[in-house]
């Protein structure tokens, strides 16, 4: 415990904050982006905005692996699971995701489909083993931390010789991502938004290292800095962010080196690059089509492939036209700024996926922070009156 | 007669034996189970009398009553059982209206094959913990269901007690400036729990803190009765949900500051570990109190002075809001609401 409360500490907190006030140029504003939910989850469940400097702006960015995931993967992990002969394993936070016309996993599992929750790949490996009989299917998704174990059960599924494993493949990558949020045609469509700067998540680090953003920090000459979860983490993280800005520089700096490397866990990459490649193109909620930012499975593995074994198509779906997950994905709005917010979406009836995962912008504004709403409208009335 | 029947009678098998559908098909088995189990481990004068339902006194005053389901999974976890849980947990509904639990009662509905010793076990735990709260289970009722229809065992208890004349706690009692308290650290039933469930078994050493409160609200309505609001045992869903509870019946907001509450230490790494707020997490022996701001120093010393209420602490107060949000000051220095929690809690997965 000792170990968490060191990064917990308050009156740290405020020191750094005080740095950021009297760092940060009155005359200018700084808009940061995290891209990782964990790190939104942090900024909202320890009210980091209330320590900032009203110039200093968080974005949250599209990093949460339930969020980003599209309807029609959802809707063909439903048809799978669906199938008699189908076991789906799945984590927790993926059964009450919305697929289309309000269907989600809970609700196929309560229709009878056999879906069950597992807290790691071994679960489903382990009942693959022990139910021969049943089609085990590894409903995979997550950035490239979750890749790994994904990697490892199938060889373990190789090693064991188990004909009844396969896995529905969703893994997706982290600096396409952000990639992608500053560069692509939809920018045009949903206007841009002002980034000057990203955290990125330490989690997905410990596997690729910082290596990766380099390119990305030189070419869109946008600062970097890699950072953990905790709320000490992320405000460090923020003060280096602004020091980098008012410096002009666009470096990538890791604020995580208690863990993080240059370039990452390399026996973890090579581990999945022998099973998995690049896809060419992959939709994601709120971004559509991003080249080159997911992965699939190698055609020499391809019995371990869900969608090839099983024929699987993903079908065409589309999300509630008033949703604005994909703007607020992309930081150019708020989750305030949706017409359904705390109306018809909320944690308990989510409509769009950011509403779904504890991660996700419009859960962690709705579940910690909602009440900075109502206190700007009670003070914009009082104002009025 | 009695002869005969001891020769044609098998002994219940409590070590080997597993329950089947004739201990609860109203025959000679069931009578059998009954007497060797429930009767044995719960021993009164009233079960022994054998009728359907049983008579007692009752004092003058307001009577309470209540009815709870148990189906915890798994059912034996660190710091207790399911017979335990439905035992405190019924005693600790009355307690909360500032009542004077008298009388349990206790059905049990067994998955054929369920192990006689699991459930021996569980009844000498319940038939425990009512003889060391004072309040007799004093009927019952037994059935079997097929394999697959129940999971174990599940136990609906009902219980009465009589409120004291004169105390009247409600709901919707709270006020602007209430001090809220908490009977100790939270989260400790949840994490016993979870630590023990399949898939996700992890080395803590954290019991439930599965507990009957009626000893503690006692103290409490004798120190202040007078100043206290209203009492809630926050069992599912948490303090979050409890206070939650509150404000919207009483309509009103609190303000609690997150470094005020008591948690083990063991108890936030777990949660931490598993991406669960402690807030979320249920209690079996703990309660919140509302209570008017000139009797909290009162009240709190006296919860401090009982066994139960040993780090009882002042966690926040009660505030005028029409939204009737639950804010914290978090330990970090910043604000957040805290919320009911959504569907089921979830570990998250990275
Ligand atoms: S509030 Fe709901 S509908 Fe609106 S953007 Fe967020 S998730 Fe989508």
């Amino acid at each position: 415990m000792k170990y968490i409360d060191e990064y917990r500490d308050g009156r740290l907190a405020k020191d750094i904050a005080r740095q950021i006030t009297a760092l940060a140029d009155p005359d200018r504003s700084y808009h940061f982006m995290e891209f990782c939910g964990g790190h939104t989850h942090a900024i909202s469940r320890y009210g980091l905005e209330d320590l900032l400097p009203a110039n200093v702006r968080m974005i949250h960015g599209p990093g949460c692996p339930v969020c980003v995931l599209p309807i029609g993967r959802i809707d063909a992990a439903i048809s799978l699971a669906m199938r008699p002969e189908i076991t789906l394993c799945t984590y927790g936070d993926l059964m009450r995701v919305p697929g289309s016309e309000g269907s989600s996993l809970l609700k196929a599992k309560a229709a009878g489909a056999d879906i069950r929750m597992v807290y790691s790949t071994l679960d489903a490996i382990r009942i693959a083993e022990q139910e021969p009989q049943r089609e085990v299917v590894f409903f995979a998704i997550g950035f490239e931390t979750t890749t790994p174990p994904t990697a490892m059960a199938i060889k373990m599924a190789i090693a064991r010789d188990l004909p009844n494993f396969s896995v529905f493949c969703n893994h997706v990558l982290t600096p396409a991502a952000i990639q992608n949020i500053l560069e692509s045609p939809d920018v045009r469509k949903l206007g841009t938004v002002k980034i000057d700067g990203f955290i990125g998540p330490a989690h997905v680090s410990t596997v690729i290292g910082t290596e990766p953003y380099e390119f990305f920090a030189e070419e869109f000459r946008k600062p970097v800095v890699v950072a953990g979860f905790e709320p000490l983490d992320v405000i460090q993280a923020i003060l280096m962010l602004v020091k980098q800005v008012n410096d002009g520089r666009h470096e990538v700096e890791n604020q995580y080196i208690r863990a993080v490397t240059i370039f990452g866990n390399e026996k973890a990459q090579a581990e999945v690059a022998t099973y998995f490649e690049l896809k060419e193109s992959f939709e994601w909620r709120g971004l559509g089509q991003v080249p080159y930012s997911a992965l699939r499975l190698r055609a020499q593995y391809a019995r371990f492939d869900a969608e090839k074994r099983f024929d699987l198509e993903t079908p065409a779906a589309s999300d509630n036209p008033a949703c604005e997950c994909g703007a607020i994905l992309r930081g150019v709005k708020r989750p305030a700024d949706c017409k359904l917010f705390g109306t018809v979406c909320t944690p308990d009836t989510p409509m769009g996926s950011c509403m779904v995962s504890s991660e996700g912008a419009c859960a962690a504004h709705w579940t910690y922070g909602r009440f900075r709403e109502k206190a700007k409208e009670a003070n914009a009335g009082r104002a009025v009156a | 007669m009695n002869m005969v029947l001891k020769a044609y009678r098998r002994k219940l098998d409590i070590r080997n034996g597993l329950v089947d559908l004739s201990h609860g098909a109203g025959g000679r088995a069931m009578g059998q189970l009954i007497e060797g189990i429930f009767h044995k481990a719960f021993d009164n004068d009233w079960l022994r009398a054998g009728n359907d339902q049983s008579a007692f006194q009752v004092p003058a005053g307001r009577m309470v009553m209540t009815t709870d389901g148990y189906v915890v999974s798994p059912l034996f976890f660190p710091g207790g059982n399911i017979g335990s849980l439905a035992v405190h947990g019924t005693i600790n509904d009355v307690a909360m209206a500032g009542a004077t639990p008298l009388y349990l009662s206790a059905s049990f509905i067994i998955e054929e094959g369920f192990p006689l010793a699991d459930l021996a076990r569980i009844a000498e735990t319940m038939g425990e913990a009512s003889r060391e709260a004072g309040v007799p289970i004093v009927t019952g009722d037994t059935k079997v269901v097929e394999r697959g229809k129940a999971d174990g065992v599940f136990i609906s208890t009902a219980g009465v007690g009589v409120v004291p004349p004169g105390l009247d706690l409600r709901s919707d009692a709270a006020r602007p400036g209430d001090a809220v308290i908490v009977s100790g650290s939270i989260g400790e039933h949840g994490v016993a729990v979870m630590s023990k469930r399949e898939n996700l078994e992890f080395e803590v050493d954290i019991v439930s803190d599965t507990a009957a409160l009626h000893g503690l609200t006692a103290a409490m309505v004798g120190a202040g009765g007078a100043h206290l609001r209203l009492m809630r045992d926050p069992t599912r869903g948490g303090l979050a949900a409890t206070l939650n509870e509150i404000a919207n019946q009483s309509k009103v907001g609190f303000r609690i500051d997150e470094d005020g509450i008591p948690m083990r230490p063991e108890v936030a790494a777990a949660c931490e570990f598993l991406g669960l707020d402690p807030l979320n997490v249920a209690n079996e022996g703990k309660l919140v109190a509302v209570v008017a701001p000139e009797g909290a120093e009162a009240i709190l010393a006296a919860m401090r002075n009982h066994p139960l209420g040993r780090d009882a602490a002042i966690i926040g107060h009660a505030v005028s809001d029409e939204h009737c949000f639950v804010q914290m000051e978090t330990s970090f220095g910043g604000g957040r609401i805290v919320d009911w929690l959504s569907g089921e809690q979830l570990p998250r997965i990275c």
